[in-house]
């Protein structure tokens, strides 16, 4: 008890005092840039455009105006017992019928070259929930897994934060686009074998974030086989599977495992959410699909912590049923996002700035290595700085993402309205016109 | 992070009387390796000391042979699940060998062996409908409240417009109006509370809520929360699955109408310090889950004098604020901490709307402090559990509409003390006495005399012929950890009126086939 007096402050734990949750990263640093002085095209003109937050604004009317035709079927229907019992509804097993209309909606997106069981569908409050939980079902805490990089930064609170995991990177780079190889693979396996670390699993994203490309067919073959030869997990999160600009382009691992009869297929889990692809972060719909029956049932217990409500699952049940609405959906979006892309990468060029080819999601990954004074992280955060204070954009550094080549950049295009976009594009012509006036 | 069966908790040897008919002396050799499976240690330990006795044994006696691998948790010692009717595609199983999970989601995977989960199970696939199943199970473990749903359905109906997507998919970073969800829990709390929207922090329901704190107040291996028996059955998982934090219990005993005595959090205190445990907090509900008492004004003072003396942290779910009846006044911890100059850092409070406004499938829970830490973890944590938007975007006009809200908890109110008179009056003829309760959506029925032994396995007996034969689901307290058996918990306000006597007569039929006269143990006959 003495210990105790002589300390006044009450205990915390070391969650709620690390710095794992990564506050300090230029993520969040840009962020507060952005809250403090936000672009209006009328009231702030000058203000920093927002191009850090991967969100889908692109197609948003189209799901408004469905909603608005179909409000009946969107709130409670005709039905007097409807609402009473949507709300009391509390099962983790979730809406029976919005299983089925989120595996029908993932079918769609891959266009039928996978199928997936409703019963397999784990519902959970979003895709960081979703990522949570699988590394608290696949992985004790000081274990860890694998993940290629450039990665999405909030892998590092989501995947560490709680669970107690570690991350430990599979090292890409520029010389082959950034694809994974089976080097880079035992590497990274060797490494946490040296450091003491068991490896329980890798996950993957498809297509990626930050870099906005999918993951070749041969690529994900040879991750499958790396996983089953040692013996491990392999998480692929999907989120931006509707994102891909041509659907034949995107290769699910759902379609690997169907192609080998799914065999040894209860190591490989599926990652999908709504806020992407649908433009719905707020709704917080996220979906794990899992081929091993205990990951299921463990992970539906576990979603206890992070159910969708209920109101939500029958708002967007039925909407995600309509077959023909999700497909010409699925069409239209595909369709917006490359017109922005090839918008973005046009202007870029035009500002002698060059991206890695894209085929998906909402970013490009930007090559601006040329402004770097050196080859170091400190030069690219001395860049991304000035970007964000003079040029008044906010971008993300390819450090934030943990790329192990300084001078990437991960800049989003989807989040604004097209003439916003053609000011930020404007805006990073001037400052390229610039330099080359300065630089001689 | 094994969910403790009721049936098995050798780290209380006290737990238990002695029952006339023995039963607890057989089990004795047993109890130090199933301390070992059930507690601290857990599978690993469970199957690695058998295991490794065999094994030690069997390199004495043949001595040229090498060591055998460590059992690993992956190993086959693991219960197999029941299989789920797959209309998945497998076919084949790998033949490289079966990627493990970790040791935290084995023991989540088992099946549900306490009777809270099975009677709940079982109430859902045979649920009682007036005219489609008649013959099925009246669901009376479940606290929800069914009463009260036609005053929102009718401000829903008047007040519903707009489109439901408001102004956009809405990012969960964004701040969300607070404004309504704390003015609306200080008008549930009582008129003297007001309560900050900034100390406010909204979750996906009152469980993530409950994890959150645990996961920022003692997630740190051997950390324990104090918690008065009887408790609700879900802390077991919400506290303990994913945190790693222990649920030391303070038994409360009908003698004293099952109240909290600090004595008794002194001494279960000291026992777990002299353990090498740190306490980093206590776990309290009030309105109480199961009993649905009230804590008193003095009550309160003295347990956060408790806390201030031992330096630590106090939760105060209080889910059924709401939800109270009789005469007796609701005191809210912020109550309490708003009028006093107290070391306010230590106290946080949990609410939802699953309870008092019946909607547990829109998922709005909320956490309230005073410590700046505990905020902004909370804070950040809520990524993994966030309101989704268009429920906020239906409830916050609604909780914003002080009348209709003061009107409906009003309401509300008089309907559950009068279906909890009419269901108190109809146990009582039958001779089932419950504790005065105040709050909460359940009555705590005294079936002492009701169970043969007068055990823990009397008392499942009694709850087994209450879910087979009356088809009534009803929650054991053995499920509450209560250290008294022969006490259920049975929550009345998923019943219309027309209901009650139905009920009665089902539990009449079961009372008559329990042999009666026998002498109840008065409370110095209990073992501790």
């Amino acid at each position: 008890m003495a210990i105790e007096i002589e300390q006044p402050r009450v205990g915390l734990s070391k969650i709620a005092v690390s710095k794992t949750h990564g506050e300090d990263s230029p993520y969040f640093a840009g962020w507060k840039a952005y809250d403090e002085n936000p672009y209006d095209e009328f009231r702030n003109p000058s203000g920093v455009i927002q191009m850090g937050l991967a969100e889908n604004q692109v197609s948003f009317d189209i799901l408004e105006e469905y909603l608005e035709q179909h409000a009946e079927e969107a709130s409670w229907g005709k039905k007097a017992s409807g609402f009473r019992e949507n709300a009391l509804f509390q099962d983790y097993h979730g809406l029976q019928s919005f299983r089925k209309a989120m595996a029908s909606f993932m079918e769609q997106i891959r266009e039928g070259r996978a199928k997936f069981n409703p019963d397999r569908v784990v519902l959970t409050a979003g895709a960081t929930a979703a990522n949570e939980l699988l590394t608290f079902i696949l992985a004790d805490p000081g274990d860890a897994l694998l993940v290629p990089t450039p990665y999405y930064p909030g892998f590092d609170r989501d995947l560490r934060w709680r669970t107690g995991v570690n991350i430990v990177p599979i090292h890409c780079d520029s010389s082959n686009n950034f694809q994974v190889t089976p080097q880079a693979l035992e590497a990274a396996y060797k490494n946490a074998e040296s450091l003491n670390i068991k490896v329980r699993g890798v996950l993957i994203t498809n297509p990626s974030n930050p870099l906005g490309a999918t993951i070749h067919r041969s690529t994900l073959e040879q991750i499958l086989d790396f996983v089953t030869i040692k013996n491990i997990h392999l998480v692929s999160d999907e989120i931006y599977s509707g994102s891909v600009f041509s659907p034949t382009e995107f290769t699910s691992v759902a379609e690997i495992l169907e192609s080998r009869s799914y065999k040894d297929c209860e190591r490989v889990h599926i990652v999908y959410s709504l806020s992407k692809d649908l433009g719905l972060p707020g709704f917080r719909v996220g979906t794990i699909y899992s081929y091993n029956d205990r990951v299921v049932t463990t992970a539906r217990r576990m979603s206890s912590f992070t159910l969708i409500s209920s109101q939500t699952q029958q708002l967007l049940g039925s909407m995600l049923s309509d077959e023909k609405f999700t497909g010409n959906y699925i069409t239209k979006n595909r369709e917006r996002l490359r017109n922005r892309y090839e918008k973005m990468v046009g202007g870029l060029r035009n500002a002698g700035v060059e991206c890695l080819e894209g085929n998906a999601g909402l970013f490009c990954w930007v090559n601006l290595s040329p402004l770097l004074e050196n080859q170091t992280r400190e030069s690219e955060l001395a860049v991304w700085e000035a970007i964000l204070h003079r040029v008044k954009l906010n971008i993300s550094p390819g450090s934030s993402c943990h790329c192990s080549e300084p001078g990437w950049f991960r800049v989003c295009f989807a989040n604004m309205s097209e003439k916003t976009l053609e000011v930020a594009l404007k805006r990073i012509q001037s400052f390229m016109e610039e330099r080359k006036i300065t630089s001689g | 992070m094994t969910q403790t069966s009721p049936l098995r908790d050798p780290e209380d040897e006290t737990r238990r009387p002695v029952s006339p008919t023995g039963g607890r002396t057989g089990m004795r050799l047993i109890v130090p390796l199933q301390g070992v499976v059930q507690g601290r240690g857990g599978l690993i330990l469970g199957s690695l000391i058998p295991c490794a006795l065999f094994y030690f044994l069997q390199f004495y006696l043949k001595r040229h042979r090498s060591p055998p691998p460590p059992a690993s948790p992956s190993s086959s010692n693991l219960p197999e699940l029941a299989r789920t009717s797959s209309r998945s595609n497998l076919t084949s199983r790998g033949s490289m060998g079966q990627a493990r999970v970790s040791s935290r989601a084995s023991s989540i995977a088992k099946p549900n062996d306490s009777p809270y989960y099975i009677g709940l199970d079982r109430a859902s696939e045979d649920a009682y409908d007036e005219l489609e199943n008649p013959n099925g199970v009246i669901q009376l473990g479940l606290s929800e409240n069914r009463l009260s749903l036609d005053l929102i359905e009718q401000w829903l109906s008047r007040n519903l417009n707009g489109s439901i997507l408001g102004g956009g998919g809405g990012g969960f970073e964004y701040e969300w109006n607070r404004d309504a969800m704390a003015g609306f829990m200080s008008q549930i709390m009582g008129r003297a509370v007001s309560l900050n929207p900034s100390q406010l922090v909204l979750t996906s329901g009152a469980t993530p809520a409950i994890e959150i704190l645990c996961f920022c107040l003692a997630a740190d291996p051997g950390h324990a929360f104090l918690i008065p028996t009887p408790y609700y059955p879900g802390f077991d998982r919400d506290v303990r699955w994913r945190t790693g934090v222990e649920l030391i219990p303070v038994h409360c005993r009908s003698s004293d109408n099952f109240t909290l005595s600090i004595t008794a959090l002194d001494q279960a205190y000291n026992q777990v310090r002299k353990r090498g445990q740190k306490v980093r907090g206590l776990l309290l509900s009030n309105p109480s889950n199961p009993v649905g008492s009230i804590l008193t004004r003095e009550t309160l003072y003295n347990l956060l004098d408790f806390a201030r003396d031992k330096n630590i942290h106090i939760i105060s779910d209080e889910i059924f604020a709401g939800s109270i009846y009789g005469s007796e006044e609701f005191v809210s911890m912020a109550e309490i901490l708003d009028s006093e100059d107290v070391d306010r850092n230590r106290v946080h409070i949990v609410y939802g709307l699953s309870k008092d406004l019946s909607l547990p499938g829109f998922r709005v829970g909320a956490i309230y402090s005073w410590n700046e830490h505990v905020l902004t973890a909370s804070k950040q944590l809520t990524r993994f559990c966030s309101i989704s938007a268009p429920t906020q975007r239906l409830l916050i006009p609604m909780l914003s509409d002080t009348r209709f809200t003061q009107e409906y908890i009003e309401t509300n109110r008089k309907r559950i003390q009068s279906m909890y008179d009419l269901f108190v009056a109809g146990l009582e003829q039958l001779g089932i006495k419950c504790v005065k309760s105040s709050g909460g959506l359940y009555c705590w029925a005294d079936m002492r005399e009701l169970i043969r032994p007068y055990n823990e396995k009397g008392e499942l007996d009694l709850w087994d012929k209450l879910l087979n034969i009356a088809k009534i689901n009803v929650t054991p307290g053995s499920a509450c950890h209560c250290i008294e058996p022969g006490w259920f918990r049975c929550c009345f306000t998923t019943l219309s009126k027309k209901d009650i006597p139905l009920v009665i007569e089902r539990i009449r039929k079961v009372v008559e086939t329990c042999n009666l006269p026998l002498k109840m143990p008065t409370s110095g006959g209990f073992q501790s």
